[in-house]
């Protein structure tokens, strides 16, 4: 459908302007991103490396084959680490890291932990009401959705790599890149999870 | 001059902030913007961007007076509004900022490191940069934005640009769209606009650069891209880049036709 699409506006720009430039190739953008850009702090070159999600979203402007999307979700989701001693934190210290914006950007101290930045995309706690709406409302989460292991896992597995869940996904890969520790996302799943966080009063 | 502006729009947010009358918000926000607009300095660094564009400079001891930004050498009427665009001296697209630098390099005889020590300012010190894009921007109002689209490399420019909006890339795989490509979201309260629509893209490009008010701050194009590549968390940018200047050419060629009403002032 959409390659038809496409091919109808190619074919018709063909007709009716015959010296329109051409589209570079996906590789030929990465090529003129990787001369374009420079490490500066913490964030390196490696950082415009495309693994195959990004590669495979980009080349179906993020409508990815079922199958394919499928495939690469699997892969994804072997990755996740999850922690042996239980998943759910301290749903105080969550609230603070769903709230922090901060965090792997090339201005910013690496020692200093990151955020989540959680509440750019979603309202979260009814409470606070400065919210992004990119996600989806995540207010009263575990009161909907209970707080069983499977839920647990759910959340953890969503925060390490959402891209497991679904590929082309605009939310962040932060166990997977490493931007946020293993207790910080135990500490957010208590924080959408716990009866006593004020996501669920 | 910054502490009146600073006054006036603490003024105006409180006056918002103590307002109970919920339905009568959004005319209320409507007047804080066209105060904080009549209260910006926007003209001062038109001003001081004059001086520094006629004041002999660089190891060659002369102005940027002779910069020829497109329709000819000196010539600043409706310049800003027709880039970016093709140079044949430099086989490039190039948009205002790009074109100065080019400028600073050839006629005072600066180097690229030394004209771009400092290429973004801040509230203390605004950069010479910001001031000179304030000042041949100015000189744009009244005219139609109409960026270069006959020569091939404008063509390809345009392309790559609009390839770039929607590329995945740096460690939170976002791409320009991510945030930019869907109507009526929000970041935290910040209002999305859907750059790579012309409805949106028409009223910002007639308005940038632009000086803004939340942190009393002179920015130009060339910061706004790199800022949203910094949030992006991918490497920096090059300053004037085949990859910036196709974003902005991308971004520029969408509002094509609007009246150029800038420099701005944003929140």
């Amino acid at each position: 459908m959409m390659t038809q699409w496409k091919l109808g506006v190619a074919l018709a720009a063909l007709v009716v302007a015959p010296q329109v430039a051409a589209e570079p190739s996906d590789r030929e953008v990465q090529q003129i991103m990787k001369h374009d850009f420079h490490p500066k702090g913490q964030a390196k070159m490696d950082r415009l490396e495309q693994d195959a999600v990004q590669r495979i979203c980009t080349a179906t402007n993020d409508r990815p084959p079922a199958a394919l999307a499928k495939t690469l979700e699997g892969d994804q989701m072997k990755a996740i680490v999850y922690p042996s001693d239980g998943l759910m934190g301290d749903w105080k210290e969550g609230a603070k890291i769903a709230w922090s914006g901060r965090g792997m950007q090339w201005n910013e101290d690496p020692k200093k932990p990151s955020g989540g930045g959680c509440y750019n995309c979603h309202q979260i706690s009814p409470q606070r009401t400065s919210a992004g709406t990119i996600g989806p409302s995540l207010t009263r989460f575990g009161k909907i959705r209970g707080n069983g292991v499977e839920t647990q896992k759910y959340v953890y597995g969503k925060i390490y790599n959402a891209k497991a869940y679904s590929l082309c996904s605009h939310m962040p890969r932060f166990g997977h890149t490493g931007s946020l520790t293993e207790q910080q996302m135990k500490d957010l799943t208590a924080y959408l999870l716990d009866p006593n966080s004020p996501v669920n009063k | 001059m910054r502490t009146i502006t600073g006054i006036a729009t603490c003024a105006a947010a409180l006056a918002l902030a103590l307002s109970p009358a919920f339905a009568q918000q959004k005319s209320q926000f409507e007047d804080y913007q066209r105060m904080t607009a009549e209260g910006s300095p926007v003209e001062l660094f038109e001003l001081v961007g004059e001086e520094l564009w006629t004041k002999p400079q660089g190891p060659k001891n002369v102005s940027l007076e002779k910069c020829d930004l497109g329709k000819g050498p000196g010539v600043l009427k409706g310049a800003h509004a027709a880039l970016p665009r093709y140079f044949k001296d430099v086989d490039q697209v190039m948009d205002t900022e790009s074109r100065i630098l080019h400028c600073m390099m050839t006629l005072q005889g600066r180097s690229r490191e030394e004209a771009l020590k400092r290429p973004f300012g801040n509230a203390d010190k605004p950069s010479e940069m910001e001031y000179l894009a304030a000042y041949v921007a100015g000189q744009s109002r009244g005219f139609r934005l109409n960026p270069g689209n006959r020569h091939p490399e404008e063509k390809a420019s345009y392309e790559l640009g609009k390839k770039l909006f929607y590329v995945r890339t740096g460690l939170w795989d976002f791409s320009c769209a991510s945030c930019h490509g869907e109507e009526g979201k929000r970041i935290r309260m910040s209002e999305l606009p859907v750059l790579s629509s012309p409805k949106a893209a028409r009223p910002l490009m007639a308005t940038w650069p632009a000086y803004r008010v939340s942190n009393s701050t002179f920015k130009t194009m060339q910061w706004r891209i790199n800022n949203c590549f910094r949030q992006m968390r991918t490497p920096e940018p090059n300053f004037g880049s085949d990859t910036v200047n196709a974003v902005n050419m991308f971004l520029t060629t969408t509002a094509k036709g609007a009246t150029y009403r800038g420099p701005g002032t944003k929140r």
